[in-house]
């Protein structure tokens, strides 16, 4: 596979054209505005937790295949998943992108390795950890966040 | 002057830079910043290596020689623009400090609450803000002149702005996100009919035509070296001599005044007034390098490649399907802003890298344009004369790439 293709997987493409998830829901615990003004990426994330599961979640807004592909494959991960296992695959991620991959826990991520590929372009990997930003800004309460 | 019209010239000129003749680059992002000729580089390299010295204060040979140097590049860049004199060629970081400096200064001591300033719905960012804080330290009132769909300002729509309330028309020559060529000369009339002072943001018109500051009769003119084949962080603030020595100074320190005692400090006239410190005087040795390469290739050539560069990219882009280009006013710089149909232009930007091309994504730094367009994000592709039809026909491959990718 040849690096372009390593970041735009089959996968990442899918997610793209048909994104999981992508509304908002009724009655959202927990709400937040993530944006990437470098690129002009803009998600807002709405939650619900219920007994401490995210019971319900969606996402809205535009942006590049990276950063709404993650968006769509982060509500299937994390739906149904308790808050601190949602924050544990969040750290995993963001290992992943950012760290020593060595340091990554990838029995927690499944299909996310899919992002693998976008380490390989380091100015799109705040495209791929938007979505886990605001995503983590939504679960502390608070409001927006920025990856700049 | 040697006369360049063949394919030949054009290779020759690609020799010029020897960065085109790295293997695969298509360098396409020329409004961003252009590349450098190997004589701007060799000039910087001989000054910092045989003829370093500091300007205006040593009395040992390399000094002077130095002083000499700097101070006749300020004589390049008055001829370049055809300026009366030398002082009123002021040497700042560049553009937008040429802005903030006009802004704090000008707009400082000459602006009260009620007054207007004047922009158009294409500025930069550096022409926006600077203007926005200036209004809000003076009490000061914002006009902006709004786009048509093209991407260009209706005269009509200017008038209806200016009134006797308005104190300075601030507005781009050229738009870096449209390339749009704006009427400076109207401008400038229709502006000096209600008494107001004009500053032309020339960042992106300098390296497509040619600029005569006296025709055109601004007050202000203002544009970087590197979008002109220069070096980064030198940029020039043309003013008009006796209003530039009546603009209290915008920084203060050495080399900037007359006297100075612990009670009071008289300032030098223009340029001295507005350059405090030590300059950037190797990168002004180096743009007037740079001044002195392209009025070698001349405009009479640049402008013919690069319209040429324009018809035969838009005529290409027109037949591809999916694809729209943004910005198609009648008048337009060598800049192809355009979207394709379900493909964001990051992945536009990504995607046009893997082939080679250097092409910008982003907002341009013009955010209220991308709104006006409804559109968060264009990719762009911005000519110089140096490029090739091959090159667009590399651009074309790669849109048709990235919409079997992503489309």
């Amino acid at each position: 596979m040849s690096r372009l293709e390593q970041l735009y997987q089959d996968m990442i493409l899918e997610h793209n054209k048909h994104p999981r998830h992508f509304e908002s829901i009724e009655s959202p615990t927990h709400t937040a505005f993530g944006k990437n003004p470098l690129c002009g990426d803009e998600y807002h994330l709405s939650v619900e937790i219920k007994d401490n599961v995210v019971f319900l979640i969606g996402f809205q807004g535009s942006g590049c295949a990276i950063s709404k592909s993650s968006a769509s494959m982060m509500t299937e991960l994390v739906l149904g998943k308790s808050v601190q296992e949602a924050l544990q695959i969040k750290e995993a991620f963001l290992t992943l992108l950012m760290q020593d991959e060595a340091g990554t826990d990838r029995s927690l991520l499944g299909k996310l390795m899919v992002f693998e590929g976008v380490k390989k372009y380091p100015v799109r990997v705040k495209c791929a950890t938007l979505i886990w930003r605001t995503l983590e800004a939504a679960l502390e309460g608070v409001v927006e966040v920025s990856t700049e | 002057m040697t006369v360049l019209n063949s394919s030949n010239d054009l290779d020759r000129i690609r020799r010029d830079f020897p960065v085109l003749s790295q293997n695969g680059l298509v360098y396409l992002d020329n409004a961003a910043t252009t590349q450098k000729p190997r004589c701007v580089a060799d000039r910087l390299y001989k000054f910092y290596t045989e003829e370093y010295g500091t300007i205006h204060r040593g009395v040992y040979q390399l000094s002077q020689q130095a002083t000499d140097f700097y101070e006749s590049s300020r004589e390049t860049v008055r001829g370049f623009l055809n300026a009366r004199s030398i002082s009123e060629v002021i040497f700042t970081k560049g553009t937008t400090e040429a802005i903030n400096l006009v802004a704090n200064s000008f707009g400082r001591a000459f602006l009260k609450a009620g007054d207007e300033i004047i922009i158009s719905g294409m500025e930069h960012h550096a022409n926006i803000v600077p203007w926005q804080q200036v209004c809000e330290a003076t009490g000061a009132l914002l006009r902006v002149v709004p786009l048509q769909d093209d991407g260009a300002i209706l005269m009509s729509d200017f008038q209806k702005l200016l009134s006797d309330r308005t104190k300075l028309v601030s507005m781009v020559h050229v738009s870096n996100a449209l390339g749009t060529v704006n009427p400076v000369s109207e401008i400038v009339k229709l502006a000096h009919g209600v008494g107001a002072k004009v500053l032309i943001d020339g960042a992106q018109a300098v390296s497509h035509v040619p600029v005569d500051v006296q025709a055109l009769d601004c007050d202000f003119y203002v544009f970087s070296s590197h979008k002109l084949y220069g070096p980064t962080g030198v940029g020039v603030l043309y003013g008009k001599e006796d209003f530039l020595n009546r603009m209290p100074p915008y920084q203060t320190g050495g080399d900037m005044i007359e006297s100075v005692t612990f009670e009071k400090t008289t300032f030098a006239k223009a340029p001295a007034r507005f350059e405090a410190g030590t300059p950037a005087i190797a990168e002004v040795i180096g743009f007037a390098e740079a001044i002195r390469y392209v009025q070698t290739i001349g405009f009479d050539y640049i402008q013919k490649q690069e319209s040429l560069l324009l018809a035969y990219a838009t005529a290409q882009f027109e037949k591809l399907s999916g694809v729209t280009i943004i910005g198609t006013a009648s008048e337009k710089a060598s800049v192809l802003s355009f979207s394709i149909e379900g493909v964001h232009p990051h992945d536009i930007g990504t995607v046009m890298d893997d082939l080679g091309i250097a092409i910008r994504a982003g907002h341009h730094c013009a955010q209220p344009v991308m709104k006006r367009f409804g559109v968060a994000a264009t990719a762009r592709a911005s000519f110089a004369f140096y490029n090739t039809t091959e090159e667009i026909d590399m651009l074309v491959m790669g849109v048709k790439r990235c919409q079997e990718l992503l489309a």
